[in-house]
């Protein structure tokens, strides 16, 4: 990887607490690259006006930019059309959206929901709420011994009562690459609906929708170093066209009348209200720089960085790290957690040293049972990361031990 | 490596309540039980309270977290304890000044709380010492209440 890249986020170049930023929250929240700032203030400063109305020159540029964006989205996924790709919050309003219009419209009594232990809360909730609205039943795929899923696990859930399979890419705890392909190939078997939350997994790897065979796809904008408050739907068009909007309003709508009202067209009918214009002009610019410097690049540095940091982190003694043992079957994220320490303490101690890490249980706490810890502490590293992030880290690491070795 | 602003935060008091925490564990005959999580972080106190003719007569908590809540927990439930919930009240208030880095009632011996000052430099350190203290106001004032 470039070495040069760091240079593009300025955020990166700062002191805190006296030591220079260590940045491994990226699973949290990416940091921005000088051309997604810049593509931002742009906007702002030259083409902001609504869009999709009115006839003047601004409203114009910005519905060029907004439409322009959809476009770079359908490309960067390879969808088979812009009708695929609906413009939301993030991933959680878009596993809501689904849950709400699809689920609603296709889950009866004693049918089965499929999802897995290692899910984010955003992939765990929506459907409980469908199960116990619709008197569902929502199923856990059980999880291998070093946190994968094994295709015959998901041959025992899913069943021909199956309606829904719903399933994170790449897990924001363990790090764990899932076979979400298979498992949708498993699904259509018995005829239910694959649902992906990529969150994880656009930011690293080369999305294709149609190689998946996926039927929804979910991802948010600020974990692949574009803005906050965007993120993108991706539904097969037969599907999103049979399914009734959530959100109802302006810029949606065909036909107003006083008792009934008629939508638009795909991907509008979803995009109630005026639309996250500027996000999604910062997303294409987050895409442009991803596919400047590669995805095939950036997911073999996470791989190295991955592998690096379990192999620098294990020497470590009483250092425990979850999930795949092997750094080919993970992206970059390693959690873990120091014996007799508090992962809360453990991060207070980092911050200290200018090293940024998230300690908690990652909005998965199914998982945490599962992995039978009340919380961990989680280092995530991304294309902005280099190999003296990981001395700083293991270094860090080594002095929080001696720290608290001391003070007990 | 050098931390000298750790050891504002880590005091020997404080650790030492994480080490060997006081009153440990669930009370038989309580009158109020209250779980309180912080759910961003995973931290979980169980708080069993004994209050009776307004006095606080006994507490006892249960829970995992990091040291400072655990300490925090701690130090809470030996400075209620004996005291009428008037005055574990306002102890509360005092302690959520504290916290908040604002001018605080000094005129109340706060005993071995005192040394959690630190936490009010560690922002996102604070709401892991407040949790038992916001427990037991929620404890008490369910008491009030029933």
């Amino acid at each position: 990887m470039n070495p040069e890249i760091k240079s593009h986020f300025p955020i990166l170049n700062q002191e805190v607490n006296g030591h220079p930023l260590v940045y491994l929250d990226s699973a949290a929240t990416s940091q921005k690259p000088t051309p997604v700032i810049a593509a931002l203030k742009e906007y702002y400063e030259f083409d902001n006006s609504n869009v999709h109305r009115g006839v003047h020159t601004l409203g114009n540029r910005a519905t060029e930019k907004y439409e322009g964006a959809r476009e770079k989205v359908q490309q960067f996924i390879n969808a088979s059309s812009t009708q695929e790709i609906v413009f939301l919050r993030g991933t959680t309003t878009a596993i809501n959206l689904v849950a709400q219009s699809y689920g609603r419209a296709n889950v009866e009594e004693g049918d089965e929901i499929v999802i897995t232990y290692m899910e984010h809360h955003s992939n765990i909730i929506p459907w409980q709420q469908l199960a116990k609205e619709r008197g569902a039943v929502l199923k856990y795929i059980e999880l291998e011994e070093d946190g994968t899923i094994s295709l015959e696990n998901v041959r025992a859930a899913i069943t021909d009562r199956t309606k829904i399979v719903s399933m994170v890419y790449v897990s924001n705890v363990l790090g764990t690459m899932n076979p979400v392909k298979e498992v949708a190939k498993i699904a259509h078997e018995h005829g239910a609906v694959m649902m992906v939350d990529g969150a994880q997994a656009a930011p690293h790897l080369k999305i294709d929708v149609q190689d998946l065979d996926c039927d929804f796809f979910a991802f948010s904008g600020h974990k692949m170093v574009g803005p906050t408050g965007i993120g993108v739907l991706y539904g097969k068009k037969h599907l999103l066209e049979a399914m009734e909007p959530v959100e109802f309003g302006g810029e949606m709508i065909d036909f107003v009348g006083l008792y009934d009202s008629t939508w638009k067209e795909l991907p509008w009918k979803f995009e109630g209200g005026t639309p996250i214009i500027a996000g999604a002009v910062g997303l294409a610019a987050a895409i442009d720089f991803l596919q400047e410097i590669g995805l095939d690049e950036i997911e073999k540095h996470e791989h190295h960085m991955a592998a690096l940091a379990m192999d620098k982190m294990g020497a470590i003694e009483g250092l425990e790290i979850y999930g795949p043992k092997d750094p080919a079957k993970r992206a970059g994220i390693v959690t873990f957690n120091l014996k007799e320490v508090h992962p809360h303490d453990v991060a207070t101690v980092l911050d200290m040293s200018g090293i940024a890490v998230r300690a908690g249980h990652h909005c998965a706490q199914p998982l945490m049972k599962w992995l039978d810890v009340t919380a961990t502490a989680r280092a995530s590293f991304y294309l902005y990361n280099d190999e003296s992030d990981i001395d700083r880290l293991v270094e860090g690491l080594r002095s929080a031990k001696e720290y608290f070795s001391d003070v007990f | 490596m050098s931390f000298n602003n750790l050891d504002q935060l880590y005091r020997q008091v404080i650790m030492d309540h994480y080490k060997t925490p006081r009153n440990k564990g669930a009370l038989e005959e309580d009158s109020v039980n209250i779980e309180m999580n912080n759910p961003t972080c995973g931290d979980r106190i169980q708080l069993t309270l004994q209050v009776e003719d307004g006095i606080v007569k006994d507490a006892k908590f249960d829970g995992e977290g990091c040291s400072i809540s655990m300490a925090s927990a701690s130090m809470m439930t030996q400075a209620v304890k004996g005291k009428d919930v008037d005055t574990a009240l306002k102890l509360s208030g005092i302690f959520s000044d504290m916290m908040l880095g604002k001018e605080y009632d000094d005129s109340v011996d706060l005993g071995d709380i005192e040394a959690l000052q630190g936490v009010s430099k560690f922002p996102a350190r604070i709401k892991c010492a407040t949790l038992a203290w916001k427990a037991m106001e929620k404890g008490v004032h369910e008491e009030e209440k029933s």
